[in-house]
Order: C-alpha cells, then sequence, then structure tokens
C-alpha cells in the first residue's frame, strides 16, 4: 500500500498550522489595535477564507501564483512553484484555515486583562516578554483552541487544494485528495481505507489535546 | 523627593484636568469615575495625557511641549493595581523574581528577594499560585514585587476595596508601615475616607476630573471649608446657613440660630455638623429636638431627629452616639461645641 497520500497530509498540516499560528497570532494581537476603520476592513478581509468556498479560495491562489502571473513567474525564476507542488498544499491549507487561527486568538486576547500588561510594563519587563510569558499563557485555552481547529481545517482541506496542487499520487496526493480519486475510480476498499485513517488522526488530535488541557490545569495557571 | 503633575486629558464626554504637587503619603479621595485612576495611569506612563507635565524627583515624566514621553519601563513608578494583577501562570517567588529582573547579580537577586519576602511575612507561600492565595497574601505579593523593583513612587489603587472589611482594617496598619518605609512618594487612590484618613498624611479631593481641595488631612478633616469636602469627608449634617454676625450664623431650614468659636466671614453659604459631635450635655447651641427614628449599629445608634421648628422640606438630622447613651425621652434637648460646627463657604 503506498502511505504517501499520510505522510504528505501530516506534513502540509503541520508546517501550515505553523505557519498560521504565528501569522494568526501576529494579525490578531496587532489588528486589535488598529483604529477602527480600518480594523473593520481588515477584519474582513482576514476573515472570509473562512466564509468563501474553498474553490473560490484556490482560485485566488492560481490567479496569484499560476506559472504565467507575475508573482508566479516571479518565484518560479528562484526556483519555488505553488502550483502542482506538494508545498503549495501548505499554501492552500494556511489559507484556509487562518481565520479559525486568527478569530480564536482574537477572542482569547480580548479577553485578557490589560492591568496583568500594564503591571508588567511598569516593573519593567520588556513587551515581548509580556507577550510570550504573560499574555500567551492568560490566552492559551483559546490559542490552542485555535490551534487545534487550524490544524483540523488544514488536514481536512481538499477545494482549495485539488483546485492549486491538483492530484498526482506520490507527488501532491493527500489524504483528502486521495479519498475522493478512490472514490471516483470505484475503488471503494481503498477510500474506506483513507477515512478510517483520517478519522483515527483527528480521534488522536483531539484526545491529545484535551489530555494537554487536564495536565496544565493541575499546575494551576488560569481559572 | 517631589512629584509635580499638571495635566490635561479629554476622554469623551469626561475632562480631567489635573494640577497637583506633591511629597510624602498623599490619598486621592473621589467618588467612583472621578478620574482618580486615570491620574494614576497618566503617571505610570499606560495612559497618555493630551498635555501637560509630569516630574518626578526633577526626572522628566512626561512633556509634550518638549515631546518627552518615558515609556513605562523607563519611569521607575510601583504600580499596585485594584485587583494586584499578579501574573496567574507564574508562583509567588517567580512573580517576585519579575521585580528583580533587572538585578544580573545572582546573589544579590536573592538577597533582596529573601529580605522582601521575610519582610511581607510571604515564607511557605513561594511555589503558591496567586489564585491559591488570599486576599491578603495577594496583596502582600504584589507589593512584596513592587517594593523588590525599587521605584521612585508608589501609585496604589483602592488598595483595600478587593478585601473583607475585618482584613481591611489589620492590612491598613501593614500598608501604613511599609509606605512609611518605603523611601519614596506614594500616591493612593481611594473612594473610602476612613481609608484615607489612616493612610495618608495629606489628601487631595477630586470631583469630576478635577482637584477641587488638597491640604493635610488632619485640617482637611476639622475644616473641611467646601460642602463638596465635608460631604467627603464623611459629614452627614449640612444645611444652606447665612450669617447673623461676627459669631452667630442662622440656619433657616432648622428653624435655629448657632454660635461658632471662630468668626464668620463674608459669602457663607453653608453649615456642616457631624454626626458624632452633638451632645446632650452641652449648654451651648442647645436646641430642641424631636427623635423620629433609630438605627441600630454593633456598638453605635444612628438618631434621626428634626429641630423643633424645622422646614418640613429639610431632611432629618443624623446623630450617632454609643449604644449605652441613646436617650429615652422622644422630645428633648442637645447642644453642639460651637467649635464644632464646620463653616462652609464653596
Amino acid at each position: 500500500m503506498d502511505w504517501y497520500p499520510l505522510w504528505n497530509s501530516l506534513r502540509i498540516a503541520a508546517l501550515s498550522s505553523i505557519l498560521v499560528f504565528f501569522s494568526g497570532i501576529f494579525c490578531a494581537y496587532y489588528v486589535a489595535r488598529l483604529p477602527r476603520v480600518i480594523k473593520g476592513v481588515l477584519d474582513v478581509i482576514l476573515t472570509l477564507p473562512m466564509v468563501l468556498p474553498p474553490t473560490v479560495c484556490g482560485y485566488f491562489l492560481i490567479l496569484v501564483f499560476g506559472v504565467k502571473r507575475p508573482i508566479g513567474m516571479l518565484l518560479d525564476s528562484i526556483g519555488f512553484r505553488f502550483v502542482m507542488t506538494w508545498y503549495g498544499g501548505i499554501l492552500a491549507a494556511a489559507v484556509v484555515a487562518f481565520p479559525l487561527m486568527y478569530r480564536t486568538a482574537r477572542g482569547a486576547f480580548e479577553s485578557f486583562d490589560e492591568t496583568l500588561a500594564y503591571s508588567g510594563q511598569t516593573l519593567g519587563l520588556s513587551n515581548t516578554y509580556i507577550f510570550w510569558r504573560v499574555r500567551m499563557p492568560y490566552c492559551r485555552q483559546g490559542i490552542l483552541a485555535g490551534l487545534v481547529l487550524a490544524f483540523a481545517r488544514a488536514l481536512g482541506e481538499y477545494g482549495a487544494t485539488s483546485m492549486l496542487i491538483g492530484y498526482t499520487p506520490g507527488r501532491t496526493a493527500t489524504i483528502s485528495t486521495s479519498v475522493y480519486q478512490y472514490w471516483r475510480t470505484n475503488d471503494e476498499k481503498n477510500a474506506m481505507i483513507w477515512v478510517l485513517i483520517n478519522l483515527a488522526i483527528s480521534a488522536i488530535v483531539l484526545l491529545t489535546v484535551n489530555l494537554l488541557e487536564k495536565r496544565n490545569g493541575k499546575a494551576g495557571a488560569v481559572k | 523627593m517631589s512629584l509635580i503633575v499638571k495635566i490635561k486629558k479629554r476622554l469623551g464626554s469626561f475632562f480631567l484636568d489635573i494640577d497637583l504637587e506633591t511629597d510624602e503619603i498623599t490619598g486621592i479621595l473621589g467618588a467612583s469615575g472621578c478620574g482618580k485612576s486615570m491620574l494614576l495611569k497618566c503617571i505610570a506612563g499606560v495612559v497618555t495625557p493630551d498635555e501637560g507635565s509630569i516630574i518626578l524627583n526633577g526626572r522628566t515624566l512626561f512633556d509634550s511641549d518638549r515631546k518627552i514621553n518615558l515609556k513605562p519601563q523607563e519611569r521607575r513608578v510601583g504600580y499596585l493595581f485594584q485587583n494586584y494583577a499578579l501574573f496567574p501562570n507564574m508562583t509567588v517567588r517567580q512573580n517576585i523574581l519579575c521585580g528583580l529582573h533587572r538585578e544580573k547579580d545572582r546573589a544579590r537577586r536573592e538577597k533582596v528577594y529573601q529580605e522582601t519576602l521575610n519582610m511581607l511575612q510571604l515564607n511557605g507561600l513561594e511555589e503558591h499560585y496567586p489564585q491559591q492565595l488570599s486576599g491578603g497574601q495577594q496583596q502582600r505579593t504584589a507589593l512584596a514585587r513592587i517594593l523588590v523593583s525599587q521605584p521612585d513612587i508608589m501609585l496604589l489603587d483602592e488598595p483595600f476595596s478587593a478585601l473583607d472589611a475585618n482584613l481591611r482594617d489589620k492590612l491598613l496598619i501593614e500598608m501604613k508601615e511599609i509606605l512609611s518605609r518605603f523611601k519614596g512618594i506614594s500616591i493612593a487612590v481611594t473612594h473610602n475616607r476612613d481609608e484615607a484618613y489612616k493612610l495618608c498624611s495629606r489628601i487631595a479631593m477630586i470631583e469630576n476630573g478635577k482637584i477641587i481641595t488638597a491640604a493635610p488631612t488632619k485640617e482637611l478633616f476639622s475644616n473641611p471649608g467646601s460642602v463638596a469636602c465635608a460631604s467627603m469627608t464623611g459629614c452627614k449634617n449640612i444645611e444652606a446657613a447665612v450669617k447673623a454676625d461676627e459669631h452667630h450664623i442662622d440656619v433657616p431650614a432648622w428653624g435655629i440660630r448657632l454660635e461658632t468659636a471662630e468668626p464668620v466671614r463674608d459669602g457663607l453659604k453653608a453649615v456642616g455638623i457631624r454626626a458624632h459631635y452633638f451632645n446632650q450635655n452641652s449648654r451651648l447651641n442647645s436646641n430642641e429636638i424631636v427623635i423620629e427614628g433609630l438605627f441600630e449599629e454593633p456598638f453605635e445608634t444612628t438618631v434621626l431627629f428634626r429641630f423643633r421648628n424645622q422646614d418640613a422640606q429639610s431632611p432629618s438630622v443624623w446623630w450617632r452616639l454609643p449604644k449605652d447613651r441613646v436617650p429615652r425621652e422622644h422630645e428633648l434637648s442637645i447642644g453642639i461645641a460651637p467649635v464644632n460646627i464646620l463653616l462652609l463657604y464653596r
């Protein structure tokens, strides 16, 4: 049996989650501080991939990164091609999963008690220290939830992925595109195998998060 | 040592306009929402005033004309927040060490830490998380964290409001001792006049974003001078009054004339009489009264009465006295020493 789709899906989901983790937190933190009008506009743009059909996101990605488009051509000339490559899948999954991280992180940051940051500042702690050692731990639950949602979304991404990187066995195949291909070619057995694998991964991820939460709960920290 | 604050800040329809100069333990007394916390935030640098200047011990923290605005990190200001703002993900030890992060010498850091821990009686709690501590312990941890950072000024925002009443008095005494040992200026914001009286040597009263009076505490309570100050220092009986002659005033609503110790100036607005200062045995300023009702407390009783010829529109007068001295009769005469009559000109 060809295990490539499993390996490919996992690395795409993991790498896009890392990407989304930092960019989502960054945007959530800074967008909340912008003037109202700009904040409103940016909020809409950053959340749009969540409500758009993934195929539309994929279409936009092709518009930007297609090999005949300016940016796509530029990237191609330095050896990066996001169309029909496995790492193009990172881009597709990240764009679709980003709003989940962004919105949950923003919600978590909004519930943060700002006096904690103020007291850190008056004690002379740098804003970077306060961010990573006070704000992030305080908002840990929301941010972790956002990360899990983003990872799960990235793992199950189909629409934008199939538009951007297609389905090439052994090169760009992911679990979700494989399920579709096997089903389309009447290979019910293989389709079912990949469905079960996908179920198992999702269950393990959720279980791990629940266990982590319980351990953290015991170590004190926020109510 | 001195702190000079001259700032203006507009926030929606609220306007903060502060002119304050101080060098001791100063209380800022005012009702909720009068701008007290905003003032502390401006001094600490977490809120930027629209204009003005803040100078601490000759060091300019903020000056809108010279475009100076030090970061909170550079101001050396200790800020005790109402909820103490301890980092919930850190132990008592880690929280306190946050205040010592500038001290690079490990041995010195440990020494200061241990000294402060002992002084604030936090031994044995070092590995506890804030939510495992009582309110008093949380307050002491927050104080320790501030003291180790060696600030030039200590800002206390409603330091006792999060505590039980019986704990409050005990911690007030502790706090007073800590502040007197602290070599710097302290500013305590409170809406509680008892706290301000016990803790502060000077009091500034704030109303609608403006300081209306600043004076030594005892002076302020014995001679508040204005209706707003009298009421904020807890004077229960305030009524419009007019000058009769140099040592007498008329209180039309109560239908009485009172003798004063201090000469009456022109432009008298009102008279204030504290509920504790009526005296059944006094012959001076003696007037007939009719008792309307009693409100018992554990050790004292509040008697509500009206003067014989009191205007029907005027509210009843408060008289507070020890329980065992409450009069049995319904109608009697009570007096008040002329020295206890507060003349209010504003």
